[in-house]
């Protein structure tokens, strides 16, 4: 290690100013490991998935969908217009009433087994998908997509025939059509939390993938036909937000479920004014990791490293904003660029890849817009020494030290991998600043003292409350917001009320 | 005491020609000589904990049955404030200073508040009642939405430490994790009470809400607003803190979509027949992704029947789920 440590007094470790970068000689050059496509299937285009059938749009349109890492166009898919988003809502109609509020609540939960079993038969080849298709490293898409896909329609399914327990002395009663629109950072996973639940509570759906990402979701619509779940019951529509639009606004469908921006979410809020459609909302945040200065600091910087370089960053509830007790941010600033030091960007394909591609061309300029306001508003930035790939779209792990709480990239979700890192001094200060947002979706705290967090698990107003952990997700755990992050919940007893009318 | 005898006085005078004529004009006090002047109250809203005019000046004027008028000191017709914007963000930010304080007492301490609640209404009874007869409503009528009231704000209380367990959870994640499922308060919650039944809708919208932690701005019913300031009587002589109760009056029309569009708002219930107004306060809601529940109002029967008209739900709507995750290891 070209690095010199020096030990002053006690047991501080001192860092002389140079040594900001570690070099590692070639000790930390990894070999290409790629993961490899030929097993993948991917058809050249793709069809709407509406009652059962593969059909082409009305519309006649298609649109590429390209991936973010190598540019290359990976598949023409339809684009829904309203009469086929109008198609889809009548057949899901149909399979509700013909089928699905027909069968034994037991033989729904089997259906919905079967797609979890499925998920996991085809895990590997739904991974590598994913990471083409969203640019995801393949060990996260491997690791926590996938598997905690196939979880959550597991979990679910046995909820089916069990909807009496939930809501012990109430009666509850599906509601009909599910119209579900999700995001592109978490494709497959994204439909498993929505359509689990839905399935699982005796509702039909309509689902519409994200358009820079539909790929997994359209593997989810053969895994679904290949479980022979009745004509209807799951209706995937492909499109952008027109199509989005379309399925919000259809007056017969009866619940709406969005995950997506917040500013996406008052629109859907505000046109389901008047109308009797249910509404749960997942948006976005802004979320503090709180570290004080009793922390185990090593675990602490894995845990800053993960909250908001995991999938780029493009995270509803990354821990974007840093909060360090102000003793202990010079330490932890010099043990984070140390940690960065590490970090692979590049291939999503890789094994070895920890930081993927930025999902499109559009969130890659809102990534450099947010970040070049972050220096011109003063804050110092610094931006982990990685090569860039000459195709895709990439932003190295980076983050701001010295911004004010007024900083644009300390209020706006940036939903990439930038962080901001703010100090304070008491807990007090840390609750206060930590609160200071309209958003209200997840927040973390290092700590060494459970009273501590405890406290502070009481007093922050977020969703989602990881103590010495972050990002950690599981469908028996209930995860959604506060404020404007959203409402409703995803997962656990508590998520089923999203999807049943509850007395 | 001397009120009740000048009360049974006026009565007794009255009770002839009332009752023969049908609309006949009561006794006035100056037209028999030993009848004593009443004092008239001033109606107030209730902001703070304390009642207040509306900033605007402004007030609307409600006539009493006139049957039932002689039992309390008011004159025929009754002058109530009609409350404004400012008001309602007068009474928001009375809700918002509130909000820490009764968030933090106990859950026992909140069950026992609220029961002592029960017991002023309950030592108001009479009061209540012959509120809601001078608003027009039958005295067995009244006296049944009364005991119904009182024995909601009995059912809230006991549930102010129960309903936590009933919906806080311990989730069995995948892996080396302890995960926990809270129910927490949500905020300052709006709530745009029904037209009638005056008494028992307000205090079956607005008990629900504090018992969860939340402190409430209530736009009570235009069409009896004085049982509505009669009720914040008892809720002024219990020992609920200042501003976790604020009661408005005035039109729900007006107010509230303001109520709907302030910030500082994170909830509203609202009962409304027109169905411009709920279309008007969801829309408005969606500013800062407000919880907003409307509902067109039950029949008066439905608010008397404890299935329906009360419940864990009533809890259960404006209160949040927060998830904790902790490592388990050394």
């Amino acid at each position: 290690m070209a690095t010199s440590l020096t030990k002053t007094g006690g047991t501080e470790i001192e860092r002389k100013p140079d040594s900001a970068a570690l070099d590692f000689g070639r000790a930390w050059e990894y070999a290409p490991a790629p993961e490899a496509t030929d097993h993948v299937k991917i058809d050249p285009k793709y069809g709407l998935f509406i009652g059962g059938r593969w059909v082409s749009p009305r519309s006649g349109k298609y649109f590429q969908t390209i991936s973010p890492s190598t540019e290359q166009v990976l598949a023409e898919v339809a684009e829904a217009n309203a009469e086929d988003v109008a198609d889809a809502v009548k057949a899901a109609r149909e399979g509700y009433e013909k089928y699905w509020s027909k069968l034994r609540a037991a033989d729904r939960a089997k259906y919905v087994f079967r797609i979890s079993r499925a998920i996991q038969e085809k895990a590997r080849e739904l991974a590598i998908v994913e990471s083409m298709d969203g640019g995801k490293p393949i060990k996260e898409s491997r690791d926590v997509d996938v598997p905690l896909a196939a979880a959550h329609f597991f979990y679910h399914a046995g909820w089916a025939d069990k909807i009496e327990y939930a809501f012990q002395g109430r009666k509850a009663r599906p509601l009909g059509v599910a119209g579900q629109i999700i995001p592109w950072n978490f494709p497959l996973l994204m439909a498993a939390w929505k359509l689990a639940p839905a399935l699982a509570c005796g509702n039909t759906v309509v689902l519409k993938p994200a358009e820079t990402t539909p790929l997994t979701a359209l593997l989810l619509a053969k895994i679904i036909e290949e479980a022979e779940l009745p004509p209807g019951v799951v209706n995937i529509v492909t499109g952008a937000g027109e199509t989005g639009a379309a399925v919000a606004s259809h007056p017969d469908v009866n619940k709406v479920a969005f995950t997506g921006s917040t500013d996406v979410g008052k629109r859907i809020q505000r046109a389901l004014a008047g109308t009797t459609k249910r509404l749960t909302l997942e948006l976005g945040g802004k979320a503090a990791n709180i570290v004080f200065a009793d922390a185990p600091l090593d675990q602490a910087v894995e845990g800053i490293i993960n909250g908001i370089y995991f999938n780029q960053g493009h995270v509803c509830c990354a821990g974007s904003r840093l909060l360090v007790e102000e003793s202990v941010h010079d330490v932890v600033v010099r043990k984070l660029k140390d940690r960065m030091q590490t970090l692979r960007m590049g291939d999503p394909l890789d094994k070895n890849t920890d930081v993927g591609a930025i999902n499109s061309k559009m969130q890659l300029e809102r990534i450099r817009e947010l970040v070049a306001s972050g220096e011109e508003e003063g804050a110092e930035r610094y931006s982990a020494p990685v090569k860039v790939p000459e195709k895709g779209y990439w932003f190295p792990p980076t983050f701001f030290t010295g911004a004010s709480q007024s900083c644009r990239i300390a209020r706006e979700e940036i939903f990439g991998p930038v962080l901001t890192v703010m100090t304070f001094r008491t807990p007090e200060e840390a609750i206060e600043k930590a609160n200071n947002t309209m958003y209200g979706l997840s927040a973390g705290i290092w700590t060494d003292k459970g009273a501590k967090i405890f406290m502070l698990a009481t007093k922050l107003k977020a969703g989602v409350i990881w103590g010495n952990t972050f990002n950690k997700f599981d469908p028996s755990s209930p995860f959604g917001g506060y404020k404007e992050s959203g409402f409703g919940r995803e997962g656990g007893r508590q998520g089923l009320a999203a999807y049943l009318e509850v007395e | 005491m001397v009120e009740k005898k000048r009360t049974e006085t006026a009565a007794a005078a009255a009770e002839a020609p009332a009752r023969s004529s049908g609309d006949a004009p009561l006794i006035k006090p100056w037209a028999t000589q030993k009848a004593r002047v009443s004092v008239a109250k001033a109606y107030k809203m209730f902001v703070g904990g304390a009642f207040v005019r509306s900033e605007s000046g402004r007030y609307f004027q409600v006539q009493g049955a006139s049957d039932a008028r002689a039992a309390d000191g008011d004159p025929e017709i009754v002058n109530v404030p009609r409350g404004s914007r400012k008001d309602v963000r007068d009474a928001v930010l009375a809700a918002k200073n509130a909000l820490g304080g009764w968030e933090k007492r106990t859950a026992f301490n909140r069950g026992q508040i609220l029961y002592r609640l029960a017991e002023v209404m309950e030592s108001r009874r009479p009061e209540l009642v012959q509120s809601l007869v001078r608003s027009g409503v039958a005295e067995a009528a009244a006296a049944a939405e009364v005991e119904a009231s009182i024995d909601r704000a009995v059912f809230y209380a006991g549930f102010a430490d129960k309903y936590f367990a009933l919906l806080a959870s311990s989730n069995p994640v995948a892996g080396p994790h302890f995960n926990f499922s809270v129910p927490e308060s949500m905020g300052v919650v709006g709530v745009v009470a029904p037209e009638r039944p005056s008494l028992l809708g307000l205090v079956s919208t607005v008990l629900p809400v504090v018992t969860g932690g939340n402190t409430c701005v209530a736009l009570a019913s235009a069409a009896d607003p004085r049982t509505a300031i009669v009720w914040s009587e008892c809720v002024a002589t219990s020992d609920m803190p200042g501003g976790v109760v604020n009661v408005l009056t005035g039109h729900a029309k007006e107010l509230s979509p303001h109520l709907a569009k302030h910030r500082e708002v994170i909830g509203v219930d609202a009962w409304v027949v027109d169905a411009d107004v709920r279309r008007s306060i969801e829309s408005e809601g969606a500013d800062n992704v407000k919880r907003v529940k409307t509902h067109v109002p039950m029949d008066p029967e439905a608010w008397l029947d404890e299935r329906r008209g009360q419940g864990l739900g009533w809890i259960e709507r404006f209160l949040e789920t927060k998830t904790v995750w902790h490592p388990v290891g050394v």
